[in-house]
């Protein structure tokens, strides 16, 4: 399969992501810029942590205009899998492709820390090696990760199961303590209604080698990878 | 002309820095002031001719960058 990692001005976390998958998971990835426009095919497009355009106006506001995301947004319509990592999460929700929005933490300190997250569904792509209320140990690295949508908006995402992964603590229960940025609901990483694009704001690319701590960002590359193969060999 | 463009957030979004902020004035003594909450302002500098024309477009791009609907209300002023 055939990854697309997406460079921002003042994207930081996207050679993490490339390297994470290259050499931890032996994946075929392409680094793609911002300013081309989308060509070629892809399984899977991330849009990676950092600190784009600066975080002016907003996280993410204008990084949502660059022309390739022209390209992302028709993939991502076409069924296309998307994955936004932190300022990709943030972007992904400025453009509208994933609903609510990130502001500042709400105890208004960057976090950089490892956490807990329990999966909360496995019948999508990017969840769909693990069991339903595993625990990850995953670090976020942010200081606008306080998810925020409405109350009609929160009940949507539950009703239909678009919550995949929830702040937890070591026993697995979604504490206000456990929750680094009082985000609502303990809302870590979200998907939309068709299951292809998925927002969260902790770095899986960070926990994919023991030497880092945690192997469990890997399972969620896996999850993808699998997915696609699995397609594949369907359409085949 | 001259655009001005508060932008605050909606009733509902938490706002850790007002409440920073409410907690320094308390401290500082102005137990009178509540609800603190900081918004945007933005100032910018529009040629169009005709009133009608320029009110649109401000509102278009107020909805599509300056702002985010989710989160945030607005409104602006023009001075001639």
């Amino acid at each position: 399969m055939r990854w697309g990692v997406i460079t921002f001005p003042g994207s930081c976390d996207d050679q993490d992501v490339v390297d994470s998958l290259k050499l931890e998971l032996g994946q075929n990835v392409q680094s793609l810029w911002h300013k081309d426009e989308l060509t070629g095919h892809f399984d899977c497009l991330v849009l990676p942590g950092g600190f784009s355009y600066g975080d002016y106006l907003r996280c993410g506001a204008m990084a949502r205009f660059a022309p390739i995301m022209r390209g992302v947004v028709k993939f991502a319509e076409s069924g296309g899998l998307v994955l936004g990592i932190c300022n990709g999460f943030q972007i992904l929700c400025e453009s509208g492709l994933l609903p609510g929005a990130l502001v500042r933490n709400s105890g208004l300190q960057f976090v950089c820390q490892p956490v807990h997250l329990r999966v909360e569904e496995t019948d999508t792509p990017f969840t769909g090696g693990m069991k339903k209320g595993q625990l990850l140990q995953i670090p976020v690295k942010h200081g606008e990760g306080c998810y925020f949508a409405d109350a009609a908006t929160l009940d949507r995402l539950q009703k239909n199961r678009q919550i995949l992964l929830r702040y937890v603590d070591a026993k697995g229960k979604p504490t206000a303590a456990a929750n680094p940025n009082g985000s609502l609901e303990n809302v870590a990483g979200i998907c939309n209604e068709r299951r292809n694009v998925f927002g969260l704001m902790p770095h899986p690319e960070d926990a994919c080698n023991k030497l880092l701590g945690s192997e469990d960002g890997a399972k969620i590359f896996a999850s993808i990878a699998a997915a696609v193969n699995e397609k594949a060999k369907r359409d085949g | 002309m001259r655009v001005k463009i508060f932008i605050s957030l909606k009733q509902g979004v938490l706002d850790p820095q007002g409440k920073a902020i409410e907690n320094s004035l308390h401290s500082l003594g102005y137990h009178e002031v509540h609800n603190v909450r900081v918004g945007k302002y933005i100032e910018l500098e529009i040629d169009r001719a005709s009133p009608a024309a320029r009110e649109l477009r401000i509102r278009e791009f107020c909805d599509k960058l300056l702002t985010n609907p989710v989160i945030e209300d607005y409104r602006f002023e023009i001075e001639e």
